[in-house]
């Protein structure tokens, strides 16, 4: 698989990166961080890339999620679907994000605005976040990785 | 792939022998060139499908098999319950029921070239599409119970429909043994808004063009001539199914060492159909179908509305409506015996051949119909199921893509391959410019290729092509 084949979007920050990866029918979300939570906080922004520009998109409301989960890959999971789930049922799409992680337990904050599919021009929803190329996991350097392919 | 990893069993069949935690063989259909183009996912794919519980004869990959979630996109198998046999959340997919239905409009497409953008723009008005679209229907509590037990009928019953629709719909437009209950409160809410919407990627409506017919005697039975305009829907169980895979998906996963099932694949996440757990998703899942064939109903409806106020001559008929995202129980013929076998086609489509107890009178004697799904450049096809049986009955259902989405931004541009595609005749409509760079006809492999596989094979025989003329995409 091109696992490691990167799209030409994402973005590195202060606090982390993200970035796309290839998947045959679908795509890959990857964020990278100093931190579990800031991964976890990266891999959000690209899965909201999925639909939108994340420049497009305005911090008019916020939503809280939580979820628990019995290890770091399935709540990464449980994490993304949690927002797929509310930028389904609120109409939301989100461009910041705020995660904590204690235990075994994510609490998370997700900034965002209703979608206004003139300026958003939104180009695919995602159905759900997958088990394929699932991954958490810390690099040679420390740096948090925290992927999995969503089925758009 | 590389071909030398399967025995050439004939031109059209590729088989791996049983290594390993394999239980039963793997099987490809395809010719060598489709074979050599497929991902080398698919074989690892295929082959851990051949290692769950209970499976029956061989884990099987249709003509435009691609890497997918644990079961490659189309694959199919079948589970005996009496034999430990599973039902697989990852194996059904996300989309529950995603599927395709074919609706002719007694028209040909002469009558519509002329007012083709005017059209385009009318559909785009009338059927939400894309993300955040909405429809006017919001169901109560008790109206989304009735949705998910009784399907596209229960559609017809509230006026969504007719009733002449039900018997060319899969089993007869309502699934039995559909469990409300099993299905979750979050997944009803992700369904409050979404009843009657088209969704996204590559979900369409198309208005197509019958340009090329195969088999006249068969096309004849289907309502179908050359030059008639005909309408394709694309679409599943939205949000709600959405939901119900993404649940179950997980509970399976955490839950098969429990039952003493090793998962070669976190995403083949099953469990035995004869445990609570696999009983309860089944119940879901027929919930999730029923809301899929309840929303493709309910699109007609609007077609109707809006061809009764822009074509009021067209008379909007079914052709047939057939899932390609689904576990189904079914009776087949194993080694001689007769078995009731909970058959996955996870982008695959049913194809009962000609004489099949299940099929409309209508239809008995021609077969099922299976529409092959192309991209918004090349067209669809329609074939009918053909009397071998191969793989439980089964065909394919598409193209199947040749290049990432990405892959694909980098080399379409939305607004001109809109004006492309509008400079050949085809006029599109959508929200996303970028949606449909992404869904960019040359993304996907040449569908004519495996519609001439799937019939060599077997599968299926090829009645007609449809090439599109107006496309509304989410």
């Amino acid at each position: 698989m091109a696992d490691g084949e990167q799209s030409p979007s994402g973005r590195t920050s202060a606090s982390g990166a993200w970035c796309h990866f290839h998947h045959g029918a679908d795509i890959g979300v990857r964020g990278t961080g100093p931190t579990r939570e800031a991964a976890f906080e990266q891999a959000a922004l690209a899965l909201s890339a999925i639909v939108t520009d994340l420049d497009r998109i305005a911090e008019r409301s916020a939503v809280e999620v939580a979820c628990e989960a019995p290890n770091d890959a399935l709540l990464l999971v449980d994490w993304l679907n949690a927002l797929i789930y509310r930028m389904a049922v609120d109409h939301m799409l989100f461009r910041r994000f705020e995660v904590r992680i204690e235990g075994r337990r994510l609490v998370g904050r997700a900034w965002g605005e209703a979608v206004d599919r003139e300026r958003h021009e939104p180009a695919v929803e995602p159905k759900g976040a997958t088990f394929t190329a699932l991954a958490v996991d810390r690099g040679p350097d420390g740096s948090w990785r925290a992927q999995c392919i969503v089925d758009v | 792939m590389d071909p030398a990893r399967f025995v050439n069993v004939g031109p059209t069949e590729w088989r791996v022998e049983p290594f390993g935690a394999m239980r039963v063989p793997a099987v490809v259909y395809a010719d060598r060139p489709l074979l050599e183009a497929m991902d080398d996912k698919v074989f690892e794919q295929v082959t851990n499908v051949a290692m769950l519980p209970g499976i029956v004869e061989a884990s099987f990959a249709m003509p435009d098999a691609h890497w997918g979630y644990g079961f490659p996109i189309g694959g199919v198998a079948a589970f005996d319950a009496e034999e430990g046999g599973v039902v697989s959340a990852g194996g059904v997919g996300f989309d529950i029921s995603c599927g395709v239905r074919l609706l002719t409009t007694g028209m040909k497409i002469a009558g519509i070239e002329p007012i083709k953008d005017h059209l385009g723009d009318v559909l785009y008005r009338s059927i939400p599409a894309g993300v955040g679209s909405t429809s006017h229907i919001r169901l109560s509590d008790a109206e989304m119970d009735a949705m998910l037990a009784g399907g596209a009928r229960w559609a017809v019953g509230q006026g969504y429909g007719l009733a002449a629709d039900l018997e060319r719909i899969e089993e007869h437009g309502c699934v039995e043994g559909a469990e409300p209950d099993a299905v979750s409160a979050h997944a009803k809410a992700r369904q409050r808004d979404e009843m009657g919407t088209l969704g996204s990627g590559n979900h369409y409506l198309e208005v197509q063009e019958v340009a090329e017919i195969y088999d006249t005697d068969a096309a004849a039975a289907l309502g179908l001539a050359r030059g008639d305009a005909v309408i394709s829907i694309h679409c599943g169980s939205r949000g709600l199914g959405h939901q119900i895979g993404a649940e179950y998906l997980r509970e399976m996963a955490v839950t098969a060492p429990d039952h003493g099932i090793v998962l070669p694949d976190l995403e083949l996440a099953c469990a035995p159909l004869a445990s609570p757990l696999g009983r309860r998703y089944l119940g879901a899942m027929r919930a999730a179908s029923n809301c899929a064939l309840a929303n493709r109903e309910i699109l007609t409806h609007f077609v109707r509305q809006t061809f009764a106020t822009v074509l009021p001559e067209a008379r909007i008929g079914l052709v047939f409506d057939v899932s390609h995202n689904i576990c189904k129980e079914e009776t087949h013929a194993v080694a001689g015996r007769r078995r009731r076998l909970f058959v996955h086609r996870k982008g695959a489509t049913r194809a009962f051949g000609p004489g099949h107890p299940d099929l409309p009178a209508a239809l008995k004697a021609v077969g099922q119909p299976v529409f092959i799904g192309g991209s918004m450049g090349t067209g669809s096809h329609v074939m009918v199921g053909a009397a071998g049986g191969h793989a439980f009955a089964s065909a394919c259902h598409g193209a199947g893509r040749s290049m990432s989405r990405h892959q694909a931004l980098k080399h379409w541009h939305g607004r001109k391959l809109i004006d492309d595609l509008a400079g050949r005749g085809i006029v599109i409509r959508s929200p996303s410019p970028r949606g449909v760079a992404e869904e960019a006809p040359g993304a996907y492999k040449d569908v004519h290729a495996v519609v001439d596989v799937a019939d060599r094979a077997g599968l299926a025989r090829k009645v007609a092509r449809l090439a599109p003329r107006v496309c509304v995409k989410g």
